[in-house]
């Protein structure tokens, strides 16, 4: 019964991890019948160009900035859909629906906004007497673009998990504190956030997987990837852009590979320990 | 986005009555409460939704515009008519329609497929007996983790040595194995009373019946949760399919996308693009718009664990 689902999980989840630590050892361009074994060459390389510091400091930027940011703003959405008025449902859906719609679609849209010649916001900057940045020609100007884009397409569901977070907490320690004179912003400090505790790693642990794979928005923002090649997308370019080196692009992925498994390790042990789950 | 700052009370903690307010409370309509109420409660609540909503009523405006309108820096907010002109451009330039039903096709086989694969094995975990059982579901939640991303280059080698690249099976095939579906079905099914089962049993009733005459009818909202999820994600899904398909002819919409965006590189091709967007997204606003709690409930809670 369970048997069809297992192959292919076996063929198409576990297999390729297997592979691709077996085509890193390799100088191999895609395509091509023949390659050489150059065993740990490609991770030499990497980490000895340029090409390490670069990849490695895009992904901890992005991957830093869009946590935290989508995160914190999570979490402000989630205070104001909070609120006891009328709307909050309609608000929540709003907020979320960024979360379901394609990466292609949204990232053209705000590609579109962001165009520095006829996009929306050139044009805003004007009324304000003030040119449009270069987000497309600038390197760093594209990743706080990409990033912008990533927190707003992605806080609507740190939103919604905060807020669920929220409607859980104990009342009955809330209305003590505040029969103690504690104020809204002192109850949220001292009791909110650290009976929070466990929605927030949960939150740390989900969005920084997501925020690693990043890649739909990346590719239709900045196809070159100046600025914005993460391990994903640099793993991407090295195998189907205009290189077709699958031995280099299969050790990024490994690299990459071996990230996500610290922090799933990481996450399991903590998750036994301090996070509750009902 | 600072009207949204935790400073204000009622945010925070609405269903606790602060102490101040708490005399004001009985005249609830009173103008000092009204505004406390505007500005703690909708005022975020609107920059919120607006943040979302513009730029997507942005992407709809200028796809009505003609090219006049867009490469202009007299810009104006709305178009000067209802102009479809956009909309025929992209679906001649790039064949719209075959996108379309390429990712109609690729949708409803993939996760069809996907969610009867994963009722099978939610019930083999949960109601029959065999050996591994604990070892194969933690196989199961450990594929959780592992992002497809990190699999396209290997899989794309196989699936290409295959002959399945440009076609529809290809880019179906290696996402059908399903550990989210399962997972979400696995802690459903385990919430079941087994005593329904039990007496099903005593009538001498096998698995295969088990399954479909009590275990499935009475998990239709999991079951449609799973299914709904599946489906936005095999709609937005990118990745693969832009690797394994370059020819028009097995595109999805998202990779059909991509290729307009080559070919209406300059900027009068703004109009079209954002015709092509509103033909992608579109759809999976309309669904979420309908099935919204389902969605967020099945993307919210299945992802406790990955």
């Amino acid at each position: 019964m369970a048997l069809p689902n297992l192959v292919l999980i076996a063929v198409f989840t576990y297999r390729p991890l297997f592979s691709n630590i077996y085509y890193s050892t390799l100088d191999w361009t895609l395509g091509s019948p023949t390659a050489t074994v150059v065993g740990l060459g490609n991770y030499v390389t990497f980490f000895s160009s340029n090409d390490a510091p670069k990849v490695l400091g895009t992904t901890a930027v992005f991957t830093v900035v869009t946590v935290g940011g989508s995160m914190l703003l999570g979490l402000l959405v989630a205070l104001a859909l909070n609120a006891k008025v009328r709307g909050t449902t309609f608000a929540r859906s709003a907020v979320f629906a960024p979360y379901v719609l394609s990466g292609v679609g949204v990232g053209l849209v705000w590609l579109f906004i962001f165009d520095p010649g006829y996009g929306v916001l050139a044009w805003l900057l004007r009324g304000l007497g003030q040119q449009s940045p270069q987000w497309i020609n600038d390197p760093q100007l594209s990743l706080v673009m990409v990033i912008l884009v990533y927190v707003w397409k992605n806080l609507g569901y740190c939103a919604v998990v905060y807020l669920a977070g929220l409607q859980s907490l104990p009342q009955e320690v809330m209305e003590a504190a505040s029969l103690d004179g504690a104020n809204g912003f002192r109850r949220f400090i001292s009791i909110s956030l650290p009976l929070l505790s466990p929605t927030t790693f949960f939150l740390l642990i989900t969005t920084l997987l997501s925020s690693l794979q990043a890649f739909d928005l990346i590719r239709i923002m900045t196809p070159l990837g100046t600025g914005t090649s993460t391990l994903i997308y640099e793993a991407y370019l090295q195998a189907f852009g205009a290189y077709n080196r699958a031995g280099y692009s299969a050790a990024i992925s490994v690299v990459l590979f071996a990230i996500l498994l610290v922090i799933t390790v990481l996450q399991l042990r903590f998750v036994e320990r301090k996070v509750h789950y009902s | 986005m600072t009207s949204l700052s935790p400073v204000s009370p009622d945010p925070a903690t609405p269903a606790v009555t602060p102490p101040e307010s708490a005399p004001v409370r009985d005249r609830p309509l009173s103008r000092r409460n009204l505004a406390k109420t505007v500005a703690g409660g909708y005022v975020p609540l609107l920059i919120a939704t607006l943040v979302v909503f513009l730029p997507l009523l942005w992407m709809v405006l200028s796809s009505f515009k003609q090219a006049g309108e867009i490469v202009t820096t007299d810009l104006k907010i709305f178009p000067e008519g209802l102009n479809l002109e956009n909309y025929r451009t992209a679906m001649t330039t790039v064949p719209f329609g075959q996108f379309f039903l390429n990712s109609t096709i690729v949708t409803v086989a993939g996760a069809t497929i996907k969610v009867i694969l994963a009722v099978l094995t939610a019930y083999a975990l949960v109601f029959v007996r065999f050996p591994f059982r604990n070892f194969i579901f933690l196989l199961i939640l450990v594929a959780l983790m592992v992002p497809p991303q990190v699999s396209i280059l290997p899989n794309f080698i196989l699936i290409a040595g295959m002959g399945g690249k440009n076609t529809l099976w290809g880019i179906i095939l290696p996402g059908l194995g399903t550990a989210f579906g399962t997972f979400l079905l696995r802690q459903h099914f385990r919430t079941l009373p087994g005593s329904i089962l039990e007496s099903a049993e005593m009538d001498g009733a096998g698995h295969w019946r088990r399954l479909w005459q009590i275990v499935v009818p009475v998990s239709v909202p999991s079951i449609a949760t799973v299914a709904l999820v599946t489906i936005v994600t095999e709609w937005n899904d990118y990745i693969w399919p832009l690797i394994i398909t370059d020819r028009p002819e097995t595109m999805t919409l998202p990779v059909g996308l991509t290729l307009l965006q080559n070919s209406e590189s300059n900027a009068a091709g703004w109009g079209v693009l954002m015709a092509g967007a509103v033909l992608v997204i579109v759809p999976i606003l309309i669904v979420f718009a309908a099935l919204q709690r389902y969605i967020v409930a099945g993307l919210t809670q299945g992802s406790v664990t990955g």
